[in-house]
């Protein structure tokens, strides 16, 4: 597989302040690959760096195998998809997408027919006349993507380009802008602070915070099996409860630890190396891995008892807010819409239990003294 | 108080009549003057003597319209060579300095910015004396230390439009820097990311973003530079330009020859006025 | 950033550096040298500060200087309690339907030349004038007034002259003005009275000192309106700069009056800024 970018152990420092430190990574030919992180994680700043806007303080940036070092932004084989897009509101659609060809000198004919190509490709045929202000929010989107596709960059970056949209056409743009891509087979470095988008867009993500990368995996791998508790809180809800891990036990050839929560409810967790028993943990447990009322028959599962407190309704992502009688922690915890729960309601104490496999530990944070 | 709180009914008529009289005080002068253009008269005054044209095309001996009126018709001229010149120039320089102050940074850029502002809190009439001085410094060191005589440094044409220049200078770069501030910078990048370089984002984009506002620029120099009084004073020679020719005349009296001049500079001011109105229209 | 950037900064920086240098800067220098330099007592010029001397024992220079600075302040004034009002309707009474059209109607005047504007004042108001004329025939008067030529008449037309520069300001601070504002303290409680002083001057106190800034300079060195409109004995400071210049032609006599005048404008500047908490950048904005 060929390596269309190479970052390597990048850095980036304003003054005092550093941005990006030491970050690494590849993208091979054709995938989709996502940055995800809180806003001023410093991804904006990195995709600045690929696309020649700041040169970085140290580290090297590839493009098809070539250093990138001092080649100004009108040089390099990438483009970029800002925020706001940045389509130019002085001219329509048809100069827009012709201006990257244009400035290369391109053939009149050739400049023409290529951009009916990539309006076609788009889904906006017939567009050219167009002016910038006449279009919706997606055809803005995908006008500022043809204008950088027709160019065949060996990377297209992708700054947030859906946060101006409203969400539904989110949800839309989201799916229409996947299967571009694959169409296309142009690789995409796209980031974002929105978990959902970078989920379900990419091949891989890459899980930034405070100028470093937590984690650089599959969606599926992100979600179950994060590496750091950043990673844990920022992808998906979690449930993040305070215990101490109590010891070690071996059940079917896999190690399991035995932990105490802060208010002395006993469970049983997935072991993680690096920590002994007396040790504080962190204990992640997401809201859809704990159930209601479990069946009694089943052994093996942690269980304890809530109190409702209130019911966040929200279609299929309906949750409970509920309380510890013990400690007055609040959880959350999934409440499936299939009319089996319908009897629960604030003030009612239930049952709850979670599989071992599914909560995931964390060496507690040190306690500065 | 505002067009949706009820209010008073003495209050908004009072509102009305006080707005309405200051149209008036507004209005008064300029069509008085435009009235009396056309008044068969010899003196720019009533009665009513009926209705002429003759203060326009009068061929002498006794009236003698703006159209036969040499001197008159002359100082229209420079002064429209004087505004070309000024115009071109302000907006040019003013387009360079908006671009050098809202685009660029450089050390002491706090300072040249406020020395760029200084002409606005400058009279008029001191810019006037103070270019005269200092080319006439220029003039004797030429003349004394190199033995020569250059014409540009007496008061004449060429001062008077560098006279002008040096504060319709700041007028433009203004008017400029207000919509270079709107410009989104994003916009320059995304040129650049698309492969152009920086000369042909500043033609392709930069500039076609600015187009209104250089316009309104070159309208608004235009008029400050026909019409300027105060800085010209010192500076020109015997070659006048409009407002200092109707100067002599409006203090030492005349025939209504001068209303029918200020009808067509009202009629010209209005129509340029209102096409720069038109065009600089930010989303034409 | 990189080399082609650092080209553009020259280009840009060349033609400005030599705008101010040339017409802005060396002249007020040149202007300050001239006014320290006088006749000594063999005729030849010299470091004096003999012009300074002049102004101070001369009742006749630094009366017309305090009169023209008094003068300014109260015209500045005038103008600002004239078109803020106008500038209210037009930008929130008026229907937004003739907002436009109003808008363009009073800026509409100030395009044509000031002596056009002056003109038309003094065939209103001479002896031989308009107002006389009908003034006379409805029997009011039985001999012509002379209305030109006093101190009312002239702060009258220097307010004229001066409106634009208010307005224009006023009208853009204004249009800022969110409405809800108003409507809530009037939901609260205010009176056109509070909600004037306690919202809608404070609101738009960088508006009104821009635009006092531009009225009051241009006030000060005005030449026309004092020049035809004011009365013969009544002189403006720029009228004693230039009879130096042009009719004494005392160079130095009239730089040193001209840096005088640059002094008071400056420093009247500086303390209205001062004053309102306001800085020159802001207020040009």
């Amino acid at each position: 597989m060929q390596t269309d970018l190479s970052v390597i152990n990048v850095t980036k420092t304003f003054k005092d302040f550093t941005a990006v430190e030491s970050v690494s990574f590849d993208v091979e030919k054709g995938r989709f690959f996502s940055i995800l992180g809180p806003s001023g994680c410093g991804k904006t700043t990195l995709l600045r760096m690929i696309s020649g806007f700041f040169e970085p303080t140290s580290g090297v940036i590839e493009i098809n195998g070539k250093n990138m070092a001092g080649i100004p932004p009108n040089k390099r084989p990438v483009n970029l998809i800002f925020q706001n897009l940045a389509l130019f509101p002085m001219m329509n659609v048809g100069q827009n997408i012709a201006f990257g060809l244009e400035r290369k000198k391109e053939k009149r004919v050739v400049i023409r027919r290529k951009t009916a190509e990539i309006l076609e490709r788009v889904g906006l045929p017939g567009f050219e006349k167009k002016k910038v202000d006449q279009l919706s929010g997606g055809q803005r989107q995908r006008v500022a993507i043809a204008r950088s596709l027709i160019l065949e960059p060996a990377v297209l970056l992708l700054d947030e380009p859906l946060g101006a949209l409203d969400l539904k056409l989110r949800e839309q743009m989201k799916i229409e802008l996947k299967t571009l891509q694959t169409q296309v087979g142009t690789t995409f470095v796209y980031i974002t602070h929105d978990q959902s988008e970078a989920l379900v867009m990419s091949d891989h993500v890459a899980v930034m915070n405070k100028g470093r990368f937590e984690q650089v995996d599959t969606p599926r791998n992100l979600y179950s099996k994060p590496l750091t508790p950043f990673v844990a809180r920022f992808v998906g809800e979690n449930n993040q409860w305070p215990a101490r891990m109590t010891g070690i036990n071996t059940i079917d050839g896999g190690k399991q630890a035995s932990i105490t929560t802060s208010e002395g409810l006993a469970f049983k967790a997935v072991m993680k190396a690096g920590i002994d028993p007396g040790e504080a943990v962190d204990l992640f447990l997401r809201p859809e891995s704990i159930v209601l009322e479990p069946d009694p028959s089943i052994k093996t599962l942690n269980r304890f008892s809530i109190r409702v407190q209130s019911i966040l309704f929200d279609g299929a992502n309906s949750r409970l807010l509920a309380l510890l009688p013990e400690s007055g922690r609040e959880i959350q915890i999934s409440l499936p819409q299939t009319r089996q729960f319908d009897h629960i309601q604030p003030g009612s104490k239930v049952e709850a239990g979670w599989a071992p496999e599914s909560g995931i530990l964390f060496p507690a944070k040190p306690v500065t003294p | 108080m505002i067009r949706n709180i009820p209010q008073a009914k003495t209050y908004s008529q009072g509102f009305k009549l006080y707005v309405g009289l200051y149209f008036v005080f507004l209005f008064a002068p300029l069509l008085v003057t435009c009235v009396l253009a056309f008044n068969d008269s010899m003196f720019p005054s009533l009665p009513w003597n009926g209705f002429t044209l003759d203060w326009f095309w009068g061929n002498g001996p006794v009236k003698t319209g703006i159209f036969h009126d040499r001197i008159n018709l002359d100082s229209i001229w420079v002064s429209f060579k004087v505004a070309f010149f000024v115009s071109l120039s302000s907006t040019f320089v003013g387009t360079m300095a908006a671009f050098l102050f809202e685009q660029e940074d450089f050390p002491f850029k706090q300072l040249l910015f406020f020395l760029m502002l200084a002409p606005l809190v400058i009279p008029g009439v001191i810019l006037g004396i103070s270019i005269l001085l200092f080319s006439n410094t220029l003039g004797v060191f030429f003349e004394t230390r190199m033995g020569l005589d250059v014409g540009l440094f007496r008061p004449g044409f060429w001062l008077v439009v560098l006279g002008q220049f040096s504060f319709i200078t700041t007028i433009a770069t203004l008017i400029v820097s207000a919509r270079l501030k709107k410009f989104d910078p994003t916009l320059e990048e995304a040129a650049m990311n698309l492969g152009a370089t920086r000369f042909e984002t500043i033609l392709h984009i930069t500039l076609k973003f600015l187009r209104p506002s250089i316009i309104g620029a070159l309208a608004v120099s235009f008029l400050m530079s026909f019409e300027n009084f105060n800085t010209t004073l010192f500076l020109v020679s015997s070659q006048a330009t409009l407002p200092i020719n109707l100067y002599l005349q409006v203090r030492d009296g005349s025939t209504p020859v001068i209303n029918a001049i200020s009808v067509l500079m009202i009629g010209g001011t209005s129509v340029l006025a209102l096409a720069n109105l038109y065009f600089s229209k930010p989303d034409r | 950033m990189n080399k082609g950037m650092r080209w553009g900064l020259l280009i840009f920086i060349l033609p400005v550096l030599v705008w101010l240098l040339l017409l802005i800067v060396l002249p007020q220098v040149d202007m300050a040298v001239m006014a320290i330099r006088a006749d000594n007592e063999w005729g030849e010029k010299g470091f004096s500060l003999a012009n300074f001397r002049v102004f101070f024992s001369e009742p006749i220079y630094w009366r017309t200087f305090a009169r023209t600075a008094v003068f300014s302040v109260l015209v500045t004034f005038l103008t600002f309690l004239i078109t803020m009002p106008v500038a209210f309707y037009i930008t929130k009474v008026v229907s937004s339907r003739f907002q436009g059209f109003l808008t363009v109607l009073t800026l509409l005047p100030f395009w044509v030349s000031e002596l056009v504007r002056v003109y038309g004042w003094m065939i209103l108001l001479r002896e031989s004038g308009v107002i006389n004329h009908f003034l006379i025939k409805s029997g009011i008067l039985n001999k012509p007034v002379e209305l030109l030529y006093n101190d009312a008449t002239m702060v009258m037309g220097l307010v004229y002259t001066s409106m634009l520069f208010m307005l224009v300001p006023l009208l853009s601070v204004l249009e800022n003005l969110d409405n809800n504002l108003i409507e809530a303290a009037y939901d609260l409680g205010g009176n056109v009275w509070s909600i004037t002083t306690k919202i809608i001057i404070p609101y738009c106190l960088p508006g009104i000192v821009s635009g006092s800034i531009v009225v009051f300079m241009l006030t000060l060195g005005n030449y026309l309106t004092p020049n035809l409109m004011g009365g013969k004995n009544g002189l403006w400071f720029t009228e004693q700069i230039y009879n130096q210049f042009i009719a004494s032609f005392n160079w130095n006599q009239g730089s040193a009056f001209g840096f005088l005048l640059l002094i008071l404008s400056s420093a009247i500047i500086w303390i209205g800024l001062k004053l309102t908490h306001q800085s020159l950048g802001k207020v040009v904005q």
